[in-house]
């Protein structure tokens, strides 16, 4: 596969390590109440869907950028990809 | 040595005349030829025996689709089964051998299975070798084994060398006859970047193989101008030999080109084959047609073969498999090839023709609206019985016969990807379909246009089609004047008189008895039918049988053809060797080879090496008249608790942490705080998964306010990075915090033992005090050594013993590994390896990979309090659940033998006392264990259930694969030093 | 004046060099090399304090600037390798950080590194053979970083005929290894 880096352009998919769905980025809080609970859907449950998902994939042979790469999980079209620290803030990830 | 069924003119060169053997008998062939059709000039039409029924077989067609001649090429170390001999290009004293066959082509005698043939029918290993059960493992299974397999393995390693490589083009145009030299011209003048890819070894694709002409002379003539201006223009390659395999994701194929098959030996240094990825903005995909025969009882005889197959032989190598053809066709084309071979000299005995408004023909006999209904000649095609028009049968005297049942475009690319090809009814054949690779479009006879001023036409078009897609303008090219005849075709796809045996799947004898055997006892879905009948599984993939099996099996589920669709297409299109699959990565360069800076000196002293992921490091020093790995270990061991041994710890992990926010990042990777660690202080880090197992542990040394250096277990130093920059990058983006490996930047050595730091306060500049005052346990700091190198030194142990770790650039590792072993000697220091380093820290209880399993939690490895519940790490929250903290949770313990002769076993599982052994009355597991000469005995760690509070009890370590059993004792994982005393001294 | 002799990454006490088929290529033992990578919201001060020190605009993605025999070249968002020759440059790392002060990191990366110059017309079809970059097409300056017969490398392009590879050193005899081999397979 071609993954079209942001920053880069496109590039082998074999230059990347893929983590998982992009759900990753929303780590708990810890002192919530239910913490134990989020952390163990955050850790173990997904939706995998046959169609669009988005992913983490992290540019290890190049940049060593993490990406978030929306794929089509049957046909393996790739209709967008970002920067993940982009993502992460946009979802309110900070400090 | 008389070539008797060789003909005139060709594309071969008869004055170079080339010896070759075949089953040891002597041949002559010429430059230009293929295996098969030397052999066809020879007089030779069996060539193999069949899969199943070993019934006599010759080649079938003239091309990589053949299913039946299929060959071991070579001897010795190159030997080579499952050769195709219609692609195979003849060299001098080439060897070739059949395959498949014992004794003898001529006599085999497994052809017994012929006769039982009611017996070996589609899926008869579903119904059979069931009875009794006792019989699988003794009988059948041996029986089953030594006749299964297609050709034999040389056994000796592959002397060749095979390339991988990477190319970028805005065309890759497939197949070189004339629909893909048209888009090669028309593109190449426009400047795109062009790659034009054939599997032959010449270009031209059918234009080789007929008596057409362009522009009213020789095919040839065009072709050649053709190849010249290719050759002439620096944006296109043209690369022959050059299959590709198949269409990948995103614009990627696959290619193999084969550099040195024609060849005896590869070049010096040369690759036999190269597999390229091809990386490419637009697909054109001019693959052509393959021809289907008809079937019919007893169609597989040698001699029986495609009617094009026939027509190529004669028209480009100048032989035939015979004297006498027949001609057996639904269409056109099959009269094609009378006409040329009457024009070469051969005698055409008949052309039965299906349909009843065949053309007629001055020169020759045709019998319109006649089948094939049997032929005769069990190691060659004699005589054909046909059945005319009117119902009456008549003997045909032949010894070839050449049967067209029309053309398939060649669709296999285009259908990986799962396309599926659509049913284009005028040809009554399936062409590419709508759903192919994206940036793939199809011409010429690939696209079912078949005659060759519509392949001219259609490679140009769709190339200016193609390229303006991709914003590159083209011109249309002036094309040559072609034949355009139409084919004429009406569907049949086989003869329904008689009642023996008629063959679709010829490699893997599948016959259509099978097919309605298979929809007889329902298994109709095409899959389904692929799979019970094996028709198409072969390594020809059904390229000449796939339609005949669909269009009966639509026969018998009342269904049309596209109804019943075809199967999905994989790469390889053709068979792909594993060498080249392997490239370069064979033996010692599997891998990259990671040496560490004192590798060079440790040659020197005739270490051994042991392979650490992709590092080679010193296992253990053996010194002259050492004869066993245990007397070195335990004097390496023994050396450094007793004065001072240094060890080349450069694999571990570095990664350089900086940034305003350092100390909370890492407050966060780690489970144990590291916030208010102290500038110049060192403290051992526990890193969890996020689901709370254990994932590396290290060390992190402060530098300076915002400068920490971690460590890493070698194992785990690339993962451990990765799981750093997703946390910096992706879960506080806004942290102030930089990381960068310095793994491979620093030579870093363990010394260690009571006159470690006497030994380094020889090299280590005064100004730099190290005593024990002025630098404690866990202390670290940047000094100089040997007047004014940078170094940094680390007061660190994984041994137990007083220990520092000092750091210089690598460039100085050797040296510095010298300059210490020389200021060492009044001290008897000793190098030591990681066998000698691995007893140290078992004897000191300290846990590595063996223990952080990928199942450890904290607490299992006696650490449950360093998981700090006053903040946020990775992995804190899910390492409180209930199930990783259950009471009688395993707990890491020092076990000894009781008998001391006796040996800790790794690996073996811990039980109680006495009581049944199984996996409910398991205790545990050993991880890992040495012999240890500091205690006298083995020794081991392990996890026990409950461990902490089972101190002194006695249980059993069994090891059931080896019938061991051995009494253990709990005991502390602290064996030596547990206050440690000598650490802090 | 410290008295440990270097050695190089492939272990000689000389630089290799090889020649193959007309290619050239060389060991490059005599440069320091050091990370810079800009902290949190300092991407222009770090820009300006570069200018300052080294008189050097920072290169954009992909790209590499130099003057005075100092390259300075993009390795990834908001981080830098800045490569001077060894001789006077030997604490290049401890300079930088001074010059640059909090607007970055900076750490000596100068032995995690073997250089090799590519040098000779068959400079593309060698690399064809190594790597999935298509150098052909590289324009001059720009520096990739990807895999090399299964090693992380950069490659630089200084011209068509003239590129260098900048590779794990530890890995440096099996990176070697596959630039003869490649050379000897592709050229000639």
């Amino acid at each position: 596969m071609i993954i079209n880096h942001p920053i880069l352009g496109p590039r082998d998919a074999a230059e990347f390590t893929y983590l998982g769905d992009v759900s990753l980025l929303n780590r708990p809080d810890w002192q919530a109440i239910d913490a134990a609970e989020q952390f163990y859907e955050y850790q173990y449950l997904r939706e995998n869907p046959a169609g669009e998902h988005r992913e983490l994939w992290y540019h290890e042979q190049g940049d060593r950028s993490w990406l978030v790469v929306t794929r089509n999980t049957l046909t393996h079209a790739i209709s967008k990809v970002e920067m993940a620290s982009d993502a992460a803030r946009a979802r309110g990830n900070g400090k | 040595m008389t070539q008797i069924n060789r003909l005139t003119g060709g594309l071969i060169d008869h004055s170079k005349p080339l010896n070759f053997s075949f089953d040891g008998k002597s041949y002559q062939g010429y430059a230009g030829d293929t295996l098969a059709s030397a052999l066809l000039a020879n007089g030779v039409r069996l060539m193999g025996r069949s899969f199943k029924y070993h019934r006599p077989r010759g080649p079938l067609t003239a091309g990589s689709e053949e299913p039946n001649a299929i060959v071991e090429l070579r001897t010795g170390a190159r030997q080579e089964p499952n050769t195709r001999a219609t692609t195979a290009e003849l060299f001098d004293e080439l060897i070739a051998t059949s395959q498949n066959r014992w004794p003898s082509l001529q006599f085999d005698a497994m052809a017994i299975n012929d006769r039982f043939s009611n017996f070996l029918t589609a899926g008869f290993y579903y119904k059979t070798f069931m009875w009794p059960a006792a019989f699988w493992e003794k009988v059948y299974e041996p029986i089953i084994r030594k006749a299964a397999g297609l050709g034999s393995l040389s056994m000796q390693d592959d002397p060749d060398a095979y390339d991988k490589g990477f190319l970028h083009c805005d065309l890759l145009i497939i197949g070189a006859g004339p629909a893909g030299l048209a888009s090669a011209l028309t593109a190449g003048r426009a400047g795109a970047n062009v790659i034009l890819a054939d599997e032959d070894y010449a270009c031209g694709g059918r234009l080789n193989a007929e008596t057409f002409t362009l522009d009213d002379t020789d095919a040839s003539v065009w072709i050649a101008a053709t190849l010249a201006e290719l050759a002439s223009l620096p944006n296109v390659r043209v690369m022959t030999r050059t299959t590709v395999i198949g269409a990948f994701d995103h614009g990627i194929y696959g290619a193999v080109e084969r550099v040195s098959d024609h060849l005896a030996i590869p070049a010096p240094d040369k690759p036999r084959q190269i597999l390229w990825r091809i990386y490419t903005k637009r697909t054109v995909l001019c693959a052509g047609a393959i021809e289907r025969p008809i079937a019919f009882e007893n169609n597989d005889r040698p001699g029986i073969m495609l009617a094009s197959a026939i027509r190529s032989y004669a028209n480009r190598w100048a032989a035939t498999p015979a004297r006498e053809v027949a001609i057996f066709t639904n269409n056109d084309d099959g009269h094609r090839t009378a006409a040329d071979l009457t024009a070469k000299g051969v005698a055409i005995s008949a052309i039965i023709d299906t349909r009843a408004n065949a053309p007629g023909s001055t020169q020759v006999e045709v019998l319109a609206g006649a089948q094939v209904v049997n032929s005769l000649g069990r190691l060659g095609v004699k005589q054909l019985t046909v059945q005319l028009a009117d119902g009456s049968m008549r003997h045909v005297h032949c010894e070839a016969l050449g049967v067209s049942g029309g053309w398939n475009p060649n669709v296999h690319i285009s259908s990986h990807q799962r396309g599926r090809p659509e049913w284009n009814t005028k040809i009554a054949a399936f062409i590419p379909g709508k759903n192919g690779p994206d940036g793939l479009s199809a011409a010429g006879a690939a696209m079912g246009v078949f005659s060759t001023a519509g392949a001219l036409e259609s490679g140009m078009n769709s190339t200016i089609s193609a390229l303006q897609d991709i914003g590159i303008s083209t011109k249309p090219i002036k094309l040559p004047k072609a034949e355009d005849v139409p084919v004429n075709l009406q569907p049949f796809w086989h003869v329904k008189a008689g009642k023996g045996r008629a063959w679709l799947d010829q490699q893997n004898d599948v016959t259509v008895k099978d097919v309605k055997l298979a929809h007889r006892e329902n298994f109709r879905a095409v899959e389904h039918l692929k799979r019970y009948t094996t028709l198409g599984m072969a390594t020809d993939q059904g390229k000449t049988s796939n339609m005949g099996g669909l269009a009966i099996m639509a026969e018998l589920a009342g269904k049309s053809i596209p109804e019943v669709g075809t199967t999905i297409f994989r790469p390889p299109y053709t068979p792909v060797a594993m060498g080249a699959l392997g490239g370069r990565a064979v033996g010692k360069n599997f891998h990259p080879t990671r040496k560490t800076p004192s590798h060079k000196w440790a040659e020197e002293q005739g270490a051994v090496f042991v392979e650490v992921g992709n590092w080679l490091r010193a296992q253990w020093f053996p010194k002259a008249g050492e004869t066993h790995w245990r007397q070195s270990v335990d004097r390496e061991v023994i050396a450094t608790r007793k004065s001072v041994g240094i060890c080349d710890v450069t694999t571990l992990g570095k990664i350089d942490v900086q940034g305003a926010d350092a100390a909370t990042y890492l407050n966060r990777i780690y489970c144990n705080g590291f916030a208010k660690l102290a500038v110049g202080k060192t403290r051992y880090g526990l890193m969890l998964r996020e689901d709370g197992i254990v994932m590396d542990d290290g060390t992190a040394a402060r530098l300076a306010e915002g400068h920490f250096v971690v460590t890493t277990t070698t194992a785990n130093a690339v993962s451990v990075y990765r799981h750093m920059e997703f946390c910096r990058q992706c879960l506080w983006p806004d942290l102030d915090v930089q990381l960068i490996s310095t793994t491979e930047s620093w030579a870093q050595y363990a010394v260690a033992g009571p006159n470690a730091r006497k030994l380094l306060q020889k090299i280590v500049d005064p100004e730099f005090d190290i005593s024990n005052e002025a630098f404690p346990f866990m202390g670290c700091g940047a000094i100089t050594i040997c007047g004014g190198l940078r170094a940094r030194l680390f007061r660190i142990s994984f041994s137990g013993e007083l220990a520092f770790e000092i750091a210089v650039p690598t460039r100085y590792g050797d040296a510095l590994m010298r300059r210490m072993m020389d200021a060492g000697k009044e001290f008897d220091v000793v190098p030591y390896g990681t066998e000698a380093l691995g007893v140290m820290r078992i004897e000191k209880g300290h846990a590595t990979g063996n223990e952080l399993n990928g199942t450890a939690t904290a607490l299992n490895l006696g650490m449950g309090r360093m998981v700090s519940k006053a903040k946020d790490s990775i992995g804190s929250t899910l390492s409180e659940r209930t199930g990783l903290n259950e009471p009688d949770a395993l707990m890491q313990v020092g076990l000894k033998p009781v008998d001391p002769s006796e040996p800790v076993v790794a690996g073996s599982h811990l039980m109680n006392k006495t009581g049944d052994v199984n996996a409910k009355t398991d205790q545990g597991y050993i991880t890992s264990a040495a012999y240890s000469p500091t205690l006298g005995s083995s020794i081991g760690l392990g996890f026990l259930k409950d461990g902490g509070n089972r101190k002194g009890e006695i249980i059993r370590a069994v090891n059931p694969l080896k019938n061991q059993e051995v009494l253990l004792e709990v005991v502390s994982m602290h064996f030596f030093d547990p206050e440690g005393e000598r650490l802090r001294a | 004046m410290h008295n440990l002799k270097a050695i190089t990454a492939l272990g000689g006490h000389e630089a290799q060099v090889d020649t193959v088929h007309g290619l050239t290529i060389t060991e490059c033992p005599d440069w320091a090399i050091a990370s810079v990578a800009a902290r949190m919201g300092q991407e222009k001060q770090l820009g300006a304090a570069m200018k300052k020190a080294l008189g050097i605009t920072m290169p954009k993605p992909s790209k590499s600037a130099g003057k005075g025999g100092i390259t300075v070249f993009w390795t990834g968002p908001n981080q830098y390798f800045v490569e001077a020759p060894i001789a006077d440059n030997e604490t290049l790392a401890n300079t930088l950080a001074d010059a640059l002060k909090r607007t970055a990191s900076v750490t000596e990366q100068t032995d995690g590194w073997v250089r090799f110059d590519v040098q000779g017309a068959g400079c593309s079809d060698v690399f064809e053979r190594l790597c999935i970059l298509d150098t052909r097409a590289m324009i001059k300056g720009t520096v990739s970083r990807t895999s090399l017969e299964h090693s992380g490398c950069f490659v630089m392009c200084r011209t068509h005929a003239y590129f260098s590879v900048y590779g794990p050193r530890s890995t440096a005899a099996s990176i070697h290894h596959g630039l003869v081999t490649a050379a000897k397979s592709a050229l000639g």
